[in-house]
């Protein structure tokens, strides 16, 4: 088993779902599921966050969003989510729901079940 | 270990200080203040409305005791400082108190100024300084048949007379000079506000010199040098305030009219901080709220050990709102015998605007009744702007025909609350207020940040400053000389494009850590303002930084509210042909596209299409030659056109063939902010060049040159740029203009502000009257094209991109 392997083994609704290159530096990539899109960013370090594809102003795809530090900005209406919490930057009020994720051996590994705390699954 | 810092003053700017210095560094100092009032820190410039029954002492708390305690700030109430041995490090006050120090603020304020004259001890002789003058005053009024006399016509007298009047007393004014507000207003401005104010029933004594106030305990009356002698239960001493540096010059600071500070706001004891209405910087002392915010920034940026920031002083206009009355003034508004006097007087309206001119800049302005456009003379006069090319429309203001998005009435002390002051977001006045008033909000960002209003298009903006003006009482509206390029530096578009192209700089990191970015990878808006701005100066070489553009241009379509996205093939000229046709219909069908829709650049955009099938219907359409529109971009748009000499029984020339080569040739360009043309066959203008950022209209003779136009947010008519015969010199002179704007304009800003910061004259300087200069431009535009005329749809069909269209997963 490879780094990955061990890790997904006994731990429920983790998937793999590519390389960390395959996501551009300050940028996203979307993983599609029934419930719904989520977005999994890479910073300029190379940290992986991921949220609920879902800006909590008025539902934008904040995957197409600019990223800077750790902050995305939504492409609709340039909302401020924080990639490690899923909040909206103050004063804005309102959260993206935040999913585990992984890089083990440069493979990334989600889990598909939110953190609890942000009605905006 | 926490060193500790001690704040003498309990006012606006050195709690703000605070605020800053625990944004910055919250856990490097013990902090403990010294206050003299029985308060927290309150809005001192509020006290009028509180006077006038309007607000209540607790809603002009800007910090409350809780919020002290909350952060850690020992404060100490009504206790004053003493004495501060600078040696040992020690604060005493009056009562025995004392505390130590490694970092001392001196934030004391100012006095206000007593005339030394026979009485001004008696009981019911106050100045209008704090919250027991207030107290003081509201007690009188409720003596029924008290009368006031308030000495002092400037601002604070206005203000204090108003109050007194509406809680019933029997108020006369009384003012040294003839012209009420003469720091603010010239003598008609002055006059009109004496006749408003009358007429409100305030009673006045002009050119009126104050010999004893009269009484033996409590005020009973004032006697003027004329002998003359009125009778007055309360006399009201508005007639100016002194910076209170009597503690500082104690402890052997070095003080002029104000304790001398450097630009990071140190006296000349390093230790000893010192802002607001005590300090002299650079020979200027400071009444209004943002110079002494500006100042409380440095201070706390220097406390924080970060030493990044700098006062350098500030330009200040006066924005206020007396009485329910507009007024502005700036500058020198009095002018002499070099000066001209532009004048627009309108009784009729209660309007009166004035703006002296020297050497064809603004030297100074007032207004009276209308003074929406303030903030425009305002930055023409700090940015000593040749006004000769609109001096014909100046005193008409900036307003432009056509604004939409907020009705049309600029007066918005009279405006109902439910009106709608921003049209994209839906925030009404009372919002506004409501936020300004609640949140202790100050500043147009704060308003943007905390309710949207002004944060989408801006073109509510002026309104949102008056709004801000008008339930603040005086001007919150920062006109900073420089306005760096974004939160994450200190530095201007103009600096950095310098910079960028001095240095070699060729990379958005190199810039950054040239220009030490204060954030790891900048922000949404510095980042695509610096790629387009390495891409102009760096044609082939930079390499695009797909990270750092908007989505639409990175994904070289339109994003949707509901994140699908639009199509929109390009049209030369606006003309297109049946396969073109058929190749659309065949898509539109072969996708199921919602809405077919055609757009006001003369072609045809499809709307819902999901991301991942962009690379599919663009490969399509290239089949039948069709390529990417550029609808989405900061880029050449399209070139309009009505059809000319080729049909059109009046068309002079061939102008549906000229827009095609237009097209054919800037197609492709990347700009600072969309670029769209047109081009007429005749002065009938049926393409509607005349609004274009460049226009032609063709004439018998040849083609006129139009530019500067904008038709959206603010509608702009463009000004005449000059007439040429042929169509290879449009080309040439189109090339020119497009390079000069890209060379020169700040991202995000359309040719129309651009043109009106720059100048028309400067624009002809360079691309008519300067031969040479214009063909460099052209050939450095032609040049730029060779890289930017590869069709961004035929890439990325044929695989280019690919993760940007293509989820990285699909579960389930």
């Amino acid at each position: 088993m490879n780094q990955a392997e061990k890790f997904m083994s006994g731990q429920a609704e983790w998937v793999q779902i590519g390389s960390v290159e395959e996501i551009p530096r300050l940028g996203a990539r979307v993983v599609r599921t029934a419930k719904g899109d989520i977005a999994v960013f890479r910073t300029a370090d190379d940290e992986v966050f991921a949220l609920r594809d879902k800006c909590p102003h008025k539902g934008g795809p904040l995957s197409q969003g600019i990223v800077s530090g750790k902050q995305v900005a939504c492409p609709l209406h340039d909302w401020k989510i924080d990639l490690d919490s899923g909040d909206a930057v103050a004063p804005d009020e309102g959260c993206s729901a935040r999913f585990p994720v992984q890089v083990e051996g440069g493979v990334v590994i989600l889990s598909l079940t939110p953190d609890e705390g942000c009605p905006n699954k | 270990m926490k060193e500790k810092l001690v704040l003498i003053g309990n006012g606006m700017a050195g709690v703000r200080t605070l605020e800053e210095l625990l944004k910055l560094a919250p856990e490097q100092y013990d902090i403990t203040v010294f206050g003299g009032e029985p308060y927290g820190n309150y809005n001192r410039i509020l006290l009028s409305p509180v006077l006038a029954g309007e607000k209540t002492i607790d809603e002009i708390m800007l910090n409350d005791e809780q919020w002290y305690a909350d952060n850690a700030i020992t404060l100490h109430k009504g206790k004053w400082v003493e004495g501060v041995n600078r040696a040992q490090r020690i604060v005493r006050t009056a009562d025995g108190s004392e505390a130590g120090y490694d970092r001392l603020i001196i934030a004391t304020g100012s006095n206000p100024f007593i005339i030394p004259i026979a009485g001004n001890q008696l009981d019911g002789v106050i100045s209008f300084r704090d919250i027991s003058d207030v107290d003081t005053m509201l007690e009188s009024s409720r003596k029924k048949g008290n009368k006031a006399v308030v000495i002092g016509g400037g601002l604070l007298g206005l203000e204090a007379a108003n109050g007194l009047m509406k809680q019933g007393m029997d108020v006369t004014v009384v003012h040294l000079m003839d012209t009420l507000m003469e720091r603010q207003l010239d003598k008609p401005a002055g006059a009109l506000l004496k006749a408003s104010l009358e007429q409100k029933g305030m009673k006045f004594l002009m050119e009126a010199q104050t010999e004893a106030i009269l009484g033996t305990d409590q005020v009973e009356g004032i006697r003027f040098k004329d002998g003359l002698e009125l009778p007055a239960d309360l006399v009201v001493m508005a007639v100016g305030i002194r910076p209170n540096i009597g503690l500082a010059r104690n402890i052997g600071l070095h003080c002029e009219q104000g304790i001398v500070v450097n630009d990071t706001m140190q006296t000349f004891d390093p230790r000893v901080y010192a802002v607001g209405e005590c300090v002299q910087h650079r020979g200027q002392t400071y009444g209004l709220v943002a110079p002494l915010f500006e100042q409380a920034r440095v201070c706390a940026n220097h406390l924080a050990h970060m030493g990044i920031a700098r006062y350098q002083g500030s330009i200040t206009s006066t924005k206020l709102k007396v009485t329910g009355i507009d007024l502005f003034s700036a500058g020198d508004f009095h002018g002499d015998e070099t000066t001209e006097d532009l004048v627009l007087q309108d009784p009729g309206r209660g309007i009166y605007k004035k703006v002296v001119l020297k050497d064809h800049r603004i030297l100074g302005a007032v207004m009276y009744g209308d003074t929406i456009d303030g903030t425009w003379y305002f930055e023409l006069m700090r940015d000593a702007t040749d006004v000769s090319d609109f001096r014909d429309k100046l005193l008409f203001g900036q307003a432009h025909l056509g604004d939409s998005g907020h009705g049309d009435d600029n007066r918005v002390a009279a405006m109902a609350d439910t009106a709608e002051i921003c049209g994209c977001n839906g925030v009404c006045k009372g919002d506004i207020v409501d936020a300004i008033s609640r949140r202790k909000l100050f500043t147009l960002d704060d308003v943007r940040a905390h309710t949207k209003a002004s944060s989408s298009c801006g073109s509510c903006t002026g309104l949102v400053e008056a709004l801000l003006s008008h339930t603040l009482g005086g001007d919150y509206s920062e006109s900073p000389a420089r306005k760096p390029l974004c939160a994450c530096s200190e530095f201007t578009h103009d600096e950095i494009r310098a910079g960028m192209k001095e240095q070699k700089l060729k990379t958005i990191p190199a810039v950054q850590a040239f220009f030490e970015w204060k954030t790891d990878n900048g922000c949404s808006k510095c980042r695509p303002a610096l790629n387009y701005y390495l891409l102009c100066q760096w044609p082939g070489e930079y390499r695009d930084d797909a990270q750092s553009r908007f989505i639409n241009e990175r994904a070289h379509a339109n994003i949707q509210k509901d994140a699908t996205y639009s199509v929109i093939p390009r049209m030369w000229g606006g003309g297109t042909t049946p396969q073109e046709l058929r190749a659309i219909a065949d898509a539109a069908e072969k996708y199921n596209i919602k809405t077919v829709h055609v757009t006001g650049g003369q072609r045809i955009a499809l709307y819902g299409l999901n991301k991942e099938e962009l690379p599919k219907i663009w490969g399509e359409l290239n089949q039948a030659g069709l390529v990417s529109g550029h609808a989405y971009g900061k880029a050449l748009r399209t070139v309009k056109t009505c059809v000319g000499k080729e049909w059109c029984r009046f068309g002079t020339q061939d102008s549906t063939q000229l827009g095609i080569e237009l097209e054919r040739m800037t197609w492709g360009s990347w700009t600072p902010h969309k670029f769209k043309m047109a081009a007429s066959g005749c002065p009938r203008n049926c393409a509607e060049a005349t609004i274009k950022d460049l226009g032609v209209v063709c004439v018998d003779s040849g083609h006129e040159l139009h530019v500067g136009g904008n038709g959206g947010v603010k509608v702009r008519a463009t000004d005449f740029l000059c007439h040429v015969e042929t169509s290879e010199q449009v080309l040439e002179y189109c090339a020119a203009f497009m390079q000069l704007y890209r060379e020169g304009a700040h991202y995000l800003e359309r040719t129309a502000p651009w043109l009106e910061r720059v100048g028309l004259s400067y624009v002809k300087e360079r691309i008519v009257e300067d031969e040479i200069g214009r063909k460099a431009l052209a050939g450095r535009f032609m040049y730029s094209q060779k890289f930017s005329q590869d069709d961004p749809w035929q890439e990325r069909a044929k695989g280019a991109e690919a993760h940007e269209f293509t989820p990285i997963k699909q579960v389930g």
